[in-house]
């Protein structure tokens, strides 16, 4: 036991005590603990185990920089691994596990990788196992053994089983942080009417203000925060988001937002993307560890992490603890410490300090000690001494301890800047990357700025929140911006000369001092380089805490000053984001909308099975009985071919197209014609994109003069949408053409089959459904059972056939009506299954053909393209490349051995040579009832010139299949057309 | 996330518009020759600076807008119509 809890003090409520368990183990905490907080004070010290060398480690931070006590939260499906003890707000209940041991935490067996560190110092990986030497097979051997062996936490593979929310967010201004400069931007800003959002990642409000014990502005910080608080709620125009997370800027003045909801409040995260006409970051800042042997021993801390459990939480991390310091800010941390009796002595690498720091420590009793800086922890698993000399390592003595305090200087917080491109300066005086220039609204205020004291924080945070209302036009108090600093006995820069044993720099991956100055001597001293060598500043924690430190140590290395040697850019996240928050509500069936044809419930009440295709469900086959896809497709191509089937096609995109120039449009935009298409006809069309390959096809109808109803594929309907609007407005504004999607305005219906026209025309008024009177491609509007309707006589399954359509709100009796009929002749349903089969029968192209590859010559279809008019693609359909012969073109396929099958996907290579990319492949393949044996469509190099009556092999390596297939003109079912004619 | 101020619907993500290419080409006649296509189709700069794009605010009026965004800053100066009698129609005063 060394951590305890002081008996006063804290803004904890001992009234209220929380139960939770760590390991299995029960412990008590109280309501305003964090996790970290409540383990101290119920003595743990030993909470997780490193990354690489499996290192006990203990509580490193009070903060969002914790390297070492990474933990999972909760059991099961909720269980979330990595989570920083010291950011997790303690609830009644928590179960909290150590991660990364075996079989316990306190034996560790993977603890035995310490003994080989020397093998696993930097580049290990690269050198052992992809280096020179090793075969190329090594490290997929390995890989696997190495992963288990490092590593963090596990997480759940089971489906979560919480509910996230995403929200929408605007403000004028976003500040980030609630410490004393992000307070007071709020309450500025706030009080000359903007409308603010004030985010703060803790549960409470204040910051650093929250452990410090100096007054502000005349006032105790506590009553300062109050004070602010008091107002903050007063205001109506501004928001606060306690437990929240900016965890990237990003352009255009947004920001993403995690915030953890406070318990019992429904959902667990909310994702919110806030966009604020302007931003004050006041992210605070964070200090940096110093480099000594055995740095990351548990009770080995940082200086102010130290301060906030004994000021905040109220409770001693030890009860002699020793504090090494390399700058001014320790020496509160370390009155604050002795005055409750638990710190004995302070060491300073500085020669000298100032009278006012030395009669502080002489007042609260601590023992000063200049020129003396650690050089190692001693103990195992804990810190139980301290062993300390001057620089270069002389004048060495042990002093005991049980917690060891450190301060390396404080590194402003601006990844969120840096993630918006902000390249920051490096000021040598503060040792602290300052703020660099922005154009963006963002401004970086108080301790992120370099403002060291609180009141300095302050009043930068009140300039900034002038700053923001004088940007948006509305008057403020002048207020000036604070220059930075604040140190009283300039900051001694780092010196490691002495030091002995394993001294870590990145304590999360486990890179140490000897790996850093390895990396440097192997030509790895760029910050980029090092980062990917050395895995220094990867893993959760960003190199919050290591980043400086490693520059220092580069900067040594290479003699140049700390300024030249650069930085690596931060990217979000800031702190890591669950996906769960993320996705939001957009899972599952809520990610995508799913569209319902008019008729679906009429199509589901006759028993369809439905599929999805894109966005669309819709009605794959109609099973009979016990009937699987297979047996039903087949029956239902039955119907169509001797009697008649009906199908759903509404999904079927649909355009009008009006205008005095829509033939004139529709002539450029499709490679035939319609200019000249007569009134009551329709016309099969394709178009192409500009480069000369195949976009979408689909038949379109002249209603009248200035008329054309078009209907695209159901997949290409959107983009025939935009690219039609995108032509009229970008290229041809002088055309008098107007476009509407009336996909959704019409529930249509093909009727297939030698009963189609009956069936029809017992059904329709106003239309002579004869075959004089209603030729092949007519088209004709008039009734049908009183509602009105346009059909055309348009074919896809090679059978005489009609499309109908009527008003959406008409299409589930539409339905009803056809297939009653249907039945009555001996015929039925068809779905997609059967619909497809049909249309490979007939050697019409589908979505398998029109891959974005194809021409309309490789699709045998170059006959097509008018010669009397340019059109889109034109030109470059023409180029050599896409006119070569021996380009992959459109066959049939059937197999050589009638009975044997095979399937789509499928290489097609010559007989006796199955390897390589052969020579084309199988796009679409079904069973034929009509032939009796398989049929496929695919593409060929050279086509049928080349291959019509030869064989080749369909290879399936997948399945380990090949069949012999012969090639074959794509037309197998009533090639001439005496069926859809008929 | 970039907000793009259409000029028909107001300031909106521009998670609503969907992209449409370099508004500098300009697209030649349907019957020029297969040079001229090639330019237009597959000639780009990359220009560093302000670039005039194409975007369609698909998700929303469905115009298709010209707007003028800086490459290397994300800064978007200007938003217009791509039809430049929409842009007389909207400045128009309302009646």
């Amino acid at each position: 036991m060394t951590g305890y809890r002081l008996k006063n003090g804290g803004t904890v409520d001992r009234g209220k005590i929380l139960a939770f368990s760590f390991d299995g183990k029960r412990l008590q905490g109280l309501e305003g603990d964090t996790l970290a907080s409540a383990l101290l004070g119920s003595g743990e010290r030993l909470v997780a185990r490193s990354f690489k060398y499996h290192r006990p480690r203990g509580i490193m931070s009070a903060g969002l920089e914790e390297a070492s006590a990474l933990v999972t939260i909760g059991n099961g499906a909720r269980a979330t691994p990595n989570s920083l003890a010291t950011a997790e707000e303690l609830v009644d209940g928590l179960e909290v596990h150590s991660q990364h041991r075996w079989p316990s935490l306190r034996f560790d067996f993977g603890a035995i990788n310490q003994m080989f560190a020397r093998l696993f110092s930097a580049g290990f990986y690269y050198k052992t196992f992809m280096g020179p030497g090793s075969s190329p097979r090594s490290w997929l051997f390995y890989e696997h053994f190495i992963r288990r062996a490092a590593g963090l936490g596990v997480t759940s593979r089971a489906p979560d089983p919480d509910h996230y929310e995403s929200c929408e967010g605007f403000c004028d201004l976003l500040v980030i942080g609630s410490g004393p400069a992000g307070l007071e931007a709020a309450r500025v800003a706030a009080e000359a009417g903007l409308d603010v959002v004030l985010v703060e990642r803790d549960f409470r409000l204040g910051g650093a203000l929250l452990y410090e014990t100096d007054e502000v502005e005349e006032e105790a910080p506590r009553a300062w925060i109050e004070d602010r608080e008091r107002q903050l709620a007063a205001a109506p125009n501004i928001r606060v988001l306690r437990r929240t997370t900016a965890f990237g800027l990003y352009d255009h003045g947004t920001a993403g937002l995690a915030e953890r909801v406070a318990p019992g409040a429904g959902a667990r995260e909310r994702f919110w993307i806030m966009r604020a006409k302007r931003i004050v970051v006041a992210a605070g800042a964070m200090e940096r560890p110093s480099i000594f042997g055995g740095n990351d021993r548990p009770g080995v801390m940082l200086a102010s992490a130290m301060r906030a459990y004994a000021n905040r939480w109220a409770v001693a991390t030890g009860r002699r603890i020793v504090m090494a310091t390399s700058n001014d800010s320790a020496y509160a941390a370390a009155c604050d410490l002795a005055r409750i009796g638990i710190l004995t002595t302070l060491l300073d690498s500085r020669a000298g300090i100032s009278h006012r720091l030395a009669n502080g420590c002489k007042e609260a009793g601590v023992e000063l000690r200049l020129e003396r800086m650690p050089l190692r922890a001693l103990g195992r698993p804990g810190v139980h001494a301290v062993e300390i000399g001057s620089s270069d390592g002389t004048k060495a003595e042990i002093i005991p301890c049980d917690a060891l305090g450190m301060s390396g200087g404080w590194s402003p917080t601006q990844h969120l800047l840096s993630q918006r491109g902000v390249k920051p300066a490096w000021n040598d005086a503060l040792a602290a990357f300052l703020p660099g220039e922005t154009r963006e609204p963002i401004r970086c205020t108080g301790a992120a700025a370099g403002n060291w004291h609180a009141e300095d924080c302050a009043r930068s945070g009140r300039a900034a929140g002038a700053e923001a209302v004088r940007s948006l036009g509305r008057s403020a108090p002048d207020e000036h911006f604070p220059a930075p600093g604040g140190w009283e006995t300039p900051f001694r820069t780092w010196s490691v000369a002495g030091i002995k044993g394993k001294a870590f720099v990145d304590l999360q991956n486990d890179v140490t001092l000897d790996d850093v100055r390895q990396a440097c001597a192997e030509g790895y001293d760029a910050p980029e380089l090092l980062k990917r060598y050395t895995t220094l500043g990867m893993a959760t924690d960003q190199g919050r805490t290591s980043a400086v430190n490693a520059l220092a140590l580069i900067a040594d290395a290479r003699g140049r000053p700390l300024a030249e040697v650069g930085t690596t850019t931060f990217r979000p996240p800031f702190a890591p984001v669950s996906l769960g928050a993320l996705a939001g509500m957009e899972r599952d069936k809520h990610l995508l909308p799913t569209r319902r044809s008019p008729m679906h419930d009429a199509l589901v009440e006759q028993g369809a099975r439905m599929l999805e295709t894109g966005l669309w469900l819709r009605p794959w086959f109609y099973p009979l009985g016990s009937e699987d896809v297979d047996q039903a497709y087949l029956r239902e191509m039955r119907l169509v071919r001797e009697a008649v089937g009906i199908c759903d096609v509404s999904t079927l995109g649909k355009i009008a197209v009006q205008g005095p120039d829509a033939g004139e449009f529709l002539d450029r935009v499709y490679v035939n014609a319609f200019k000249s298409l007569t009134v009551g006809k329709a016309r099969y069309g394709i178009m192409l994109r500009d480069d000369g390959i195949v976009m979408d096809d689909g038949t379109s109808w002249r209603l009248a003069d200035h008329e054309y109803f078009m209907t695209t594929t159901t997949a290409g309907a959107g983009k025939v949408m935009a690219w039609l609007e995108e032509l009229l407005e970008t290229r041809w504004p002088e055309l008098r053409v107007s476009v509407s999607s009336v996909t959704d305005q019409w529930a249509g219906a093909s009727v297939a089959g030698p009963q189609a026209r009956a069936l029809l025309q017992s059904m329709t008024s106003d239309v002579d459904m004869t075959n004089e009177a209603f030729p092949f491609m007519g088209v004709r509007e008039g009734r049908f059972q009183g509602v009105p309707c346009r059909i055309a006589r348009i074919s896809f399954s090679g059978e005489l056939a009609y499309e109908i359509y009527v008003p959406a709100d008409h299409g589930a009796s539409l339905w009803r009506a056809l297939s009653e009929g249907a039945k009555a002749r001996g015929g039925g349903a068809y779905g997609l299954e059967a619909l497809g089969a049909l249309r490979v029968e007939k050697g019409h192209v589908g979505g398998p053909e029109l891959d974005g590859r194809a021409t309309l010559d490789d699709l045998g279809l170059g006959r097509m393209a008018s010669a009397r008019k340019p059109f889109i693609g034109s030109a470059l359909r023409m180029r050599p490349d896409l006119q070569r012969k021996d380009r992959p073109q459109f066959v049939g396929l059937v197999p050589a051995t009638p009975g044997e099958t095979f399937k789509g996907g499928s290489v097609l290579c010559e007989v006796g040579d199955e390897t390589g990319h052969g020579l084309g492949w199988v796009t679409s393949v079904t069973e034929s009832p009509s032939l009796g044996h398989w049929i496929g469509l695919g593409f060929v190099r050279g086509g049928l010139e080349a291959w019509q009556g030869r064989e080749l092999i369909a290879a399936d390596p997948i399945r380990s299949r090949s069949t012999r297939v012969k090639i074959v003109a794509p037309h197998f079912l009533d090639p001439e057309g005496a069926r859809l004619h008929g | 996330m970039l907000r793009i101020i259409c000029p028909f619907c107001g300031e909106r993500d521009h998670s609503e518009f969907t992209y449409g290419g370099d508004a500098t080409v300009v697209y030649p006649d349907l019957s020029a020759p297969v040079g001229a296509w090639i330019n237009a189709v597959y000639v780009r700069s990359n220009p560093k600076g302000p670039h005039r794009e194409r975007w369609q605010h698909s998700d929303g009026c469905r115009l298709w807008l010209i707007v003028e965004r800086d490459t290397m800053t994300h800064e978007i100066r200007r938003v217009e119509p791509a039809r430049a009698a929409i842009d007389t129609l909207l400045k128009e005063p309302a009646r």
